[in-house]
């Protein structure tokens, strides 16, 4: 049996790979391949994996890139995900992509698609629009469209359609994974010294990289390990991570949250993995299905509109709830709109619901952790005195 | 003390001053006469629409740009990051939210009544969704939602025009009816959309007229004078269509006369150099910014931000005969909503047709609608046209972040490039 730790390795050295070198022997090893890139937070993997193509997560050049053109292309207001992505694509490290997507998640990734369209025309860039309405009749039949022209974009891009049959098989390895992906977070929130947060990272980003095959494999092997190895359990406090659902915090800002005294019990840094709550139907018309997953079967973010004032932010109070946290952490990126304009009514909801909290803000090539392990170990002790309460 | 010099206004420019005035009273005298009040956003704001229910309209944008000229956005921003909302954010919505926690009195020092329905027409900015979600977490009151789609691949198909159509529909008419308590009318809709149509007509007029050398107007500065009625509270009513026929006579007599543009300081007799704006203005120092374009002789003839509630210069029109369908255009078409490649080419065209002598990007900290991607508009256009461009920052209402000496140097190195260009060209003419 494959241990965690060969597994992690393996996951450690994808995410360090800035040249997408799997991508690269993915696409070289079958004349004709494809690769679809694709910014957070969520894009309909199951089409780009339906067409043949491998969808690809761009989720920023995190702190080991040294962004130099990149730059020069933003003001130093702007957040960091959308230099660190020119600077990887202007390097020539995305010269595999065929086609980018840009889901609508904010203005400056809105403005990224139209400037790759013309910093890299011969990449095919598409701006995916994502419903604010969730009524079948009006956002439904609008994302229908979208989904239909994303499959017709995609179709181009290999030369023949896509059936409705390799669509339905997509979905079908997605709801694998998304099986596995939340039993993963199941196994981390009842056990989280068997699955510590920074080894869960990098197994989630091995799912923006890798073939959907083959990251079920690695789930299920991550699975079966994780729950034979004995590791230590620390007293620590349980908190839910929030606020990175794009540009990504380093992964040393993780390994300091947990040094520091916490088990972070869920988070939402990948949303793609898990944006389904359960299974996408398998019979039907596929594209109908993913449609209405999307309306009526999916996570919440601050990206996404809350039509119900009564439920606003309680997700976060239900991630609290489901995981056993004992106190949210708001980890958001610098000038990250989304996120820091949602902030204020998340302490609102928290607070009335007596969860507590602490916020800060980070980059994606933050180094200088010792203020993060000060504040999250400060709260971890903090909720530890509540409790005994 | 020296007294401030009082500011030169033109006949519409007063006239302006009484609408405005007016919106203010009605929306101050609100609760007293009954009248409902509905708050919305300038871009892709359905004026004629809330006018079909006899709603008044207040603008949380404008009343933030109001207090940014009063020079009381300063201590209201203060107040919202001390309440937690973080430094980074559009500068908008905590002068809007820091207003509120001061007991949400208008610019003009009287009591804002409460929205009785928040109109999100989410166009052009993300952040105008979070904005409301924020608004309805302090007023509780009913929200409307309309997502008009961003033009990411540079068009507005049917499905998308379908899609704001069906939310006009079943969404946005049904809560205004609820709300106000008035039918639906789509007759009376077609009267304001006609009434609108014939003032666009005269606004594209305006502001083509810098076109004209000299320059009349300046179409970024006196521009911002210029779109207030039509992308305020004030689009399809009688008084927006007498504004825009009172400032066209005005701007037909100085084409005739070959005058200037009037400033705060009266008017700019010697037109040096002709720029193209994008990007919006600072409020906070507005007087002090235009100072600096216009001791140089720098005439704006042509802006982005006076399209920011809609680009008519394209030819769009309201239209009374399709008014579901010519309001979702309408949308869609502002000038955010337009992805960075269609931006682009209205910058290159506007270079051209009024025949500029560069691009002056004013990069906003805190609006990254706008903000982000302008280092590659600048590139781009030095690039299409051979005309210089540059760049200076500040800030929408946050006077934290209007640096007067640094703006000022950077315009001044700005306009001697272009004299350098001048030169260069006429020695090798």
């Amino acid at each position: 049996m494959t241990g965690t730790r060969e597994i992690i390795a393996r996951c450690e050295s994808l995410f360090e790979d800035l040249d997408f070198g799997y991508a690269r022997e993915w696409k070289a090893a079958q004349a004709g391949r494809k690769v679809v890139g694709y910014m957070p937070f969520y894009v309909p993997r199951e089409l780009i994996h339906g067409s043949g193509a491998l969808p690809l997560g761009v989720l920023g050049g995190g702190d080991q890139l040294e962004v130099i053109q990149g730059d020069a292309y933003y003001q130093s207001y702007i957040c960091r995900i959308p230099r660190s992505t020119i600077e990887l694509a202007l390097s020539g490290r995305l010269d595999c992509v065929d086609a980018m997507l840009f889901p609508s998640i904010c203005d400056v990734i809105r403005n990224l698609s139209g400037m790759w369209k013309i910093l890299f025309p011969k990449v095919r860039s598409f701006y995916f629009d994502l419903p604010q309405n969730f009524r079948d009749e009006v956002g439904g039949a609008f994302y229908i469209h979208e989904l239909e022209e994303l499959r017709g974009v995609l179709a181009e891009l290999r030369g023949r359609g896509i059936g409705d049959e390799e669509i339905r098989a997509s979905i079908a390895l997605y709801n694998e994974n998304r099986r596995l992906v939340r039993a993963v977070y199941g196994l981390r929130s009842r056990e989280p010294w068997k699955a510590p947060s920074s080894e869960v990272y990098l197994l989630m980003r091995a799912g923006m990289i890798l073939a959907v095959e083959e990251h079920n494999r690695l789930l299920r092997q991550y699975i079966e390990a994780s729950q034979s190895e004995e590791r230590p359990r620390r007293d620590n406090a349980r908190v839910v991570v929030v606020g990175a659902f794009c540009e990504q915090p380093p992964l040393n800002l993780l390994k300091s949250i947990e040094l520091s005294g916490c088990y972070i019990v869920d988070d939402d840094f990948m949303l793609v993995n898990r944006w389904e709550r359960g299974d996408v139907p398998e019979d039907g018309d596929p594209v109908q299905a993913l449609a209405l997953s999307y309306l009526h079967n999916s996570g919440d973010t601050s990206a996404k509109y809350e039509p119900d004032q009564s439920k606003k932010g309680l997700y976060l109070v239900e991630a609290v709830k489901t995981s056993g946290a004992e106190g949210v952490i708001m980890a958001m990126p610098s000038f990250c709109d989304p996120a820091l304009l949602e902030r204020p009514m998340l302490q609102s909801v928290l607070s009335a619901h007596g969860i507590p909290y602490i916020a800060f803000k980070y980059a994606e090539n933050s180094g200088q952790m010792q203020p993060i392990r000060e504040q999250a170990g400060t709260f971890a002790d903090s909720i530890k005195l509540w409790s005994e309460q | 003390m020296s007294a401030v010099k009082e500011a030169v206004k033109d006949a519409s420019m007063q006239k302006q001053k009484e609408m405005i005035a007016g919106n203010y009273e009605r929306l101050a005298t609100a609760k007293e006469t009954g009248t409902k009040v509905v708050s919305t956003f300038v871009p892709g704001n359905l004026n004629e629409l809330i006018m079909c229910f006899d709603m008044v309209n207040n603008l949380p944008e404008i009343n933030a740009i109001q207090n940014g000229m009063r020079k009381k956005t300063g201590a209201l921003i203060l107040e919202a990051e001390k309440r937690g909302h973080s430094e980074d954010v559009c500068t908008y919505v905590k002068a809007d939210l820091g207003m509120l926690a001061k007991g949400n009195l208008g610019p003009d020092g009287r009591p804002l009544p409460d929205p009785d329905l928040l109109l999100l027409s989410y166009t052009g900015c993300f952040t105008f969704m979070k904005w409301f979600e924020l608004l309805r977490h302090q007023f509780g009151c009913e929200t409307a939602m309309l997502h008009v789609p961003y033009e990411g691949d540079g068009s507005f198909s049917a499905n998308m025009r379908d899609y704001v159509v069906r939310q006009l529909k079943e969404e946005v008419i049904p809560k205004l009816e609820r709300v106000s308590g008035v039918k639906f009318d789509i007759d009376r809709l077609r009267q304001y959309l006609k009434e609108s149509a014939r003032a666009e007509e005269d606004l594209v007029w305006v502001l083509q007229s810098s076109k004209h050398k000299p320059s009349p107007i300046d179409a970024y500065f006196g521009g911002t004078y210029y779109i207030g009625p039509i992308f305020t509270a004030f689009r399809g009513t009688a008084d927006a269509g007498e504004f825009y026929r009172l400032l066209r006579q005005e701007i037909a007599e100085r084409i005739a006369k070959k005058e200037g543009p009037v400033t705060p300081d009266g008017e700019i007799h010697e037109e040096r150099y002709r720029l193209v704006v994008e990007g919006p203005p600072n409020w906070t120092s507005f007087r002090d910014f235009w100072k600096m374009f216009y001791d140089e002789g720098a005439i704006v003839v042509a802006s982005t931000y006076t399209k920011v509630g809609g680009v008519y210069d394209l030819g769009f029109r309201h239209d009374p005969e399709h008014p579901l369908e010519s309001l979702a255009e309408y949308c869609a078409g502002c000038y955010t909503n337009r992805n960075l490649p269609s931006r682009i080419d209205l910058i290159e065209t506007y270079i051209r047709d009024y025949d500029a002598d560069g691009l002056l990007i004013n990069s906003i900290k805190s609006c990254n609608s706008f903000s982000a991607g302008q280092l590659l508009v600048l590139r781009e256009i030095e690039r299409r046209t051979g005309k210089p461009a540059a760049f200076i920052e500040s800030d929408l209402v946050d006077p934290r972040y209007f640096s007067p000496s640094n703006i000022r140097t950077r315009l001044e190195s700005y306009l001697q490039m272009i004299e350098q260009k001048r030169s260069t060209a006429a020695a090798a003419a």
